[in-house]
């Protein structure tokens, strides 16, 4: 018997660069790997061009506009020759697509560039379903999950239907949504730092929405959120799991979920 | 230098345009002249029957009461029946409004009349409306010779006699009305829109009716027809 | 009022320890929210409506010079006065002199946070005359010697018990042994005890939520019925407001109007929206016999035309701070000034300096909430971080925060040297972290893991890994 497989539906290969993101290049490798494989399922060519870093959004944030505009020179640079660039981050993917056209827009050696790269930017779920065409994924989980909408991806890219509409694809996964799952986890970038009692507060009560959901695994498309909310979780005592939406999509949940020990 | 001199250069310097500028006093003056309507809900273009019933529906969502009756002459009766039911005291302090006096009072002897403004100790207060909007089942209300302000807000409970031909769909349909009878530019005194019955909600968020204003909010609506209804009811759904 | 916008981190970490507030709070969330998403839904013009409501204000504020005049020729016509205040001292200034010049003992006031801005409050007692908050809310925090802490429900901060107690040692009228301790007991003793003031006012003080220069008219929209009491029973009606509420015509009135009450409370329409034009006419049989427009600018000629023009927009519905996550959890006293939440972040460095209130802007995730239910679409965000960029200009930001962004710069602007020694430092955190998979502390991240863990890298960087893989695919 024939097998629905996601390659059948997808469009010619297109060749994207993976903007890693520097959280995702540093902290979990792993997302950026099931970043690959999906899109390489999804017929893309993958690469990632070892001239990026970070997109500039803690300069960006920060009110360091010059900075943030070599930043965003140096990310157009690293990706204007792909068909597509793909971010697993909703935050990241905002960054490039909705701001960089607007810091380079008085710079004429870049603004054509910027607004070209900008409007091939996507974050990873949503160009799986926006632009790939794909409405189901291979991947087993078994366990419920509540999903956590990441502020930038949700208000600036419109992204709340898509991770939905593929989690509901992986064998065993059950989703519980929580409460609140549109409300800001307090992680904010440096905001989390800079208020470290205002952002206590925020991840303190996003945990609890997220204890009430009864999911046994908190997912969530930025790293950064993820990392917060993780690091509450742990702190609290909690047994929720935390991983990258990316990583159950893909079926690569071996690795430690964030914040847990090697299995070793 | 005059603090409008110094105000209004500072808002010309800061928009960079000169006091004679001619393109901007131009479309301010269109802007002016033909004001253009917004959206407009379509719940409000509904037709004259289906206005009426929005207005009650609306009106009664935000907590005010209403009772439709026939003719006009039939308000004495259903305002005192209102009286006796919420338990008031048999007193009203009407506006002293033609159109009110002319109602057959004789028809209820327990029911005493007052025409005026309203002092602090008067308990009901009953007037008559400018228009009505279904939109939102809000009342307008204008001030004048015929009709004190203060008879809106200072008794316990506002009576209101509206008729059916009162009630138009949108606000602008409602501005129109003021400016065919008040001339292009200008207002009485006080415009009040009116939608239900005093309320605050400042005491941890949970709604009390009667803050300052009337606790009760009672609409006695005389179904006058759509044939009463100025500019006749040729737009009037089937 | 005096600003401790200053203190903001100190203000914040005193808010979100206090429990009292917290509760308290909690009603912002479950009341605001539900009801405003209710209403948007139900009119399906609604955002159609934002869209023409925020170009109505485009357009006036472009021509604002021009209405300000139409407007206060119509004023005129009607028989009021307007005074042109350039600051907040002339705005005081103009409202003693006419309550000086009608004898004024008490005066009565609507709910305008136009009134907190200039502080008229102080300057009215320190010159012998009485004022008095009637709106429930301003009334309770009068009681309190406390500024608002919210635009549109300025007791929202209390919880009924401290009402309760409050009203039991002020107003001593009253039996002991009654009972307080429902919101309708409280409701129904203020009314009693401000009914009486409101007979008894010389002058009565109203912000205005509009002002129309078709017609020369003010416009204020409110639930209780104490603005209108306030405006039809004394002599003399002031009306305190600033210059970018003006609106064309009634239409526009009209058009936002229709997204004021449904962003605010979430209700259909106000339950009075009252428009004022001038004293009351020969024939009427009650209105104040003067009427009188204080018409301030206090900084807004600043904005215009800035790259804060955009905040000019805005109507003072509150979404914003409503749907904040951290007004949510800090509430409004916290701002440290007269607005609190994203609208006052934006707006309190425009109006008492960037250095008095820097940290304001700076206090946002820029989770974008406020933009997302903000009914003049004003990119809050966008003008957050405006003044963040003139801080940083400016060199008012941390020391210790310049310079770590710069270091951070200089390095994610050279690949090979980040990779490099990013690849090196998460070898060696990943080796530290990699029996728990966490650290309960880390040097120079306090601010982190004094509330939570922080997760241990995986080790490798994906760069090194990518590099590996293609190495090992290589041909």
């Amino acid at each position: 018997m024939p097998q629905d497989s996601p390659l059948e539906a997808a469009p010619a290969p297109a060749r994207v660069g993976l903007f890693v993101t520097c959280l995702v290049d540093t902290m979990r490798p792993s997302v950026g790997f099931a970043a690959v494989k999906l899109l390489e399922d999804a017929g893309c060519r993958v690469e990632a061009p070892r001239a990026q870093t970070c997109c500039g959004q803690p300069a960006y944030n920060s009110g360091d506009r010059a900075d943030t505009q070599a930043l965003a020179r140096q990310t157009v640079k690293a990706f204007e020759d792909f068909d597509y660039v793909v971010a697993p981050s909703g935050s990241c993917a905002a960054m490039i697509r909705e701001h960089y056209p607007a810091l380079l827009a008085d710079d004429p050696a870049w603004s054509a560039r910027a607004e070209q790269v900008a409007a091939r930017t996507y974050e990873l779920v949503s160009f799986l379903t926006d632009v790939r065409g794909v409405n189901a994924v291979e991947a087993r989980f078994a366990g419920t999950v509540t999903y956590h909408d990441s502020c930038s991806g949700l208000r600036e890219l419109g992204i709340q239907a898509q991770p939905r509409q593929l989690l509901a694809t992986v064998q065993g996964l059950k989703l519980s949504e929580m409460q609140d799952s549109d409300v800001c986890c307090g992680f904010g970038g440096t905001f989390c730092v800079k208020y470290p009692e205002i952002s206590n507060t925020m991840v303190g009560d996003k945990i609890d929405c997220i204890a009430k959901s009864g999911a046994r695994t908190l997912l969530a498309g930025d790293l950064g959120c993820l990392m917060n909310m993780a690091g509450k979780l742990k702190r609290t005592g909690a047994s929720v799991e935390t991983r990258h939406v990316a990583e159950v999509l893909a079926g690569m949940t071996d690795s430690p979920a964030i914040g847990e020990a090697a299995k070793d | 230098m005059s603090g409008r001199d110094a105000i209004l250069g500072a808002v010309r310097r800061a928009l960079k345009r000169r006091p004679d500028d001619k393109v901007a006093r131009a479309a301010v003056e269109a802007r002016m002249g033909a004001p253009k309507r917004g959206p407009i809900p379509a719940r409000a273009q509904v037709g004259h029957e289906a206005q009426v019933d929005l207005f009650e529906a609306m009106a009664v969502e935000q907590s005010a009461t209403l009772t439709r009756v026939a003719r006009a002459e039939d308000v004495p009766g259903a305002v005192a029946d209102y009286l006796k039911e919420h338990n008031l005291p048999p007193r009203l302090r009407a506006a002293p409004n033609p159109e009110l006096d002319a109602l057959p009072w004789d028809s209820q002897p327990l029911l005493t009349v007052a025409r005026g403004r309203a002092e602090a100790s008067d308990e009901t207060s009953l007037t008559g409306a400018f228009a009505a909007v279904a939109e939102t089942g809000t009342l307008m209300l204008l001030s004048g010779e015929t009709a004190p302000t203060t008879l809106n807000f200072l008794p316990d409970t506002h009576i209101v006699m509206l008729k059916a031909s009162e009630i138009l769909g949108p606000y602008e349909d409602a501005w129109d009305r003021v400016r065919a009878a008040y001339g292009p530019g200008k207002l009485p005194r006080t415009v009040n829109f009116i939608t239900g019955p005093s309320r605050t909600a400042d005491i941890e968020q949970t709604i009390q009716l009667g803050a300052h204003g009337p606790r009760r909010l009672h609409i006695v609506l005389v179904e006058d027809g759509p044939m009463n209804r100025p500019g006749n009811g040729a737009d009037d759904g089937p | 009022m005096r600003s401790t916008a200053r203190t903001f981190k100190e203000n914040a970490k005193a808010a979100v320890a206090d429990p009292q507030l917290r509760r308290a709070l909690d009603h912002v969330k479950s009341g605001f929210i539900g009801k405003r998403a209710k209403a948007a839904a139900r009119l399906p013009e609604f955002d159609a409506l934002r869209d023409a409501a925020r170009d109505i204000k485009n357009h006036t504020l472009d021509h604002l010079d021009l209405y300000l005049e139409r407007y206060e020729q119509n004023v005129r016509a009607n028989g009021g006065h307007v005074h042109w205040c350039a600051t907040a001292e002339d705005a005081r200034a103009a409202v003693l002199e006419v309550c000086q010049r009608v004898g004024a003992k008490t005066v009565t006031k609507g709910k305008s946070m136009i009134s907190e801005e200039i502080a008229l409050n102080d300057h009215l007692e320190a010159h012998g005359i009485t004022p008095i908050e009637t709106d429930l809310g301003e009334y309770i925090i009068q009681l309190r010697h406390e500024p608002p802490s919210h635009i549109i429900a300025p007791a929202v901060h209390l919880t009924k018990d401290l009402i309760e107690a409050d009203f039991r040692k002020e107003h001593t009228q009253f039996p002991e042994g009654r009972s307080l301790s429902e919101p309708r007991d409280l409701v129904d003793e203020a009314r009693q005890v401000l009914r009486d003031r409101f007979l008894k006012a010389d002058v009565g003080i109203t912000g205005a939520n509009f002002l129309v220069a078709e017609t020369g008219a003010s416009v204020i929209v409110t639930n209780e019925g104490n603005g209108d009491l306030t405006q039809v029973l004394p002599k003399v009606h002031i009306v305190v407001a600033s210059l970018e509420k003006i609106v064309p015509n009634l239409e526009d009135l009209s058009t936002i109007l229709r997204v004021l009450a449904r962003s605010a409370t979430g209700q259909e329409f106000s339950t009075y929206t009252t428009v004022s034009s001038g004293p009351k006419r020969a024939e009427d049989p009650d209105g104040p016999e003067e009427y009188h427009v204080i018409l301030l600018d206090n900084g807004r000629t600043q904005m215009l035309g800035s790259e804060f023009h955009e905040v000019l927009r805005c109507i003072r519905c509150g979404a914003c701070m409503n749907h904040c996550p951290v007004y949510h959890a800090i509430g409004g006293h916290a701002y440290g000034w007269v607005y609190p939440g994203p609208i006052g972040a934006v707006l309190t460095p425009a109006l008492i300096g960037v250095e008095e209130a820097g940290s304001l802007p700076n206090a946002s995730t820029f989770c974008g909430r406020c933009e997302s239910v903000c009914p003049m679409r004003i990119p809050l965000p966008k003008l957050m971080r405006h003044w963040r960029e003139r801080e940083f200009e400016r060199h008012l930001s941390p020391a210790a925060v310049r310079y770590g962004l710069a270091a951070w710069a200089f390095l994610a602007c050279r690949p090979a040297l980040y990779h490099w020694l990013v690849g090196l430092e998460m070898r060696v955190l990943g080796a530290l972290g990699r029996r728990k998979g966490r650290f309960a502390w880390l040097p120079f991240a306090g601010g982190w893991t004094r509330h939570r863990d922080f997760p241990a890298p995986q080790g490798k960087t994906f760069q090194a890994l990518w590099a590996e893989r293609k190495a090992g695919r290589a041909p």
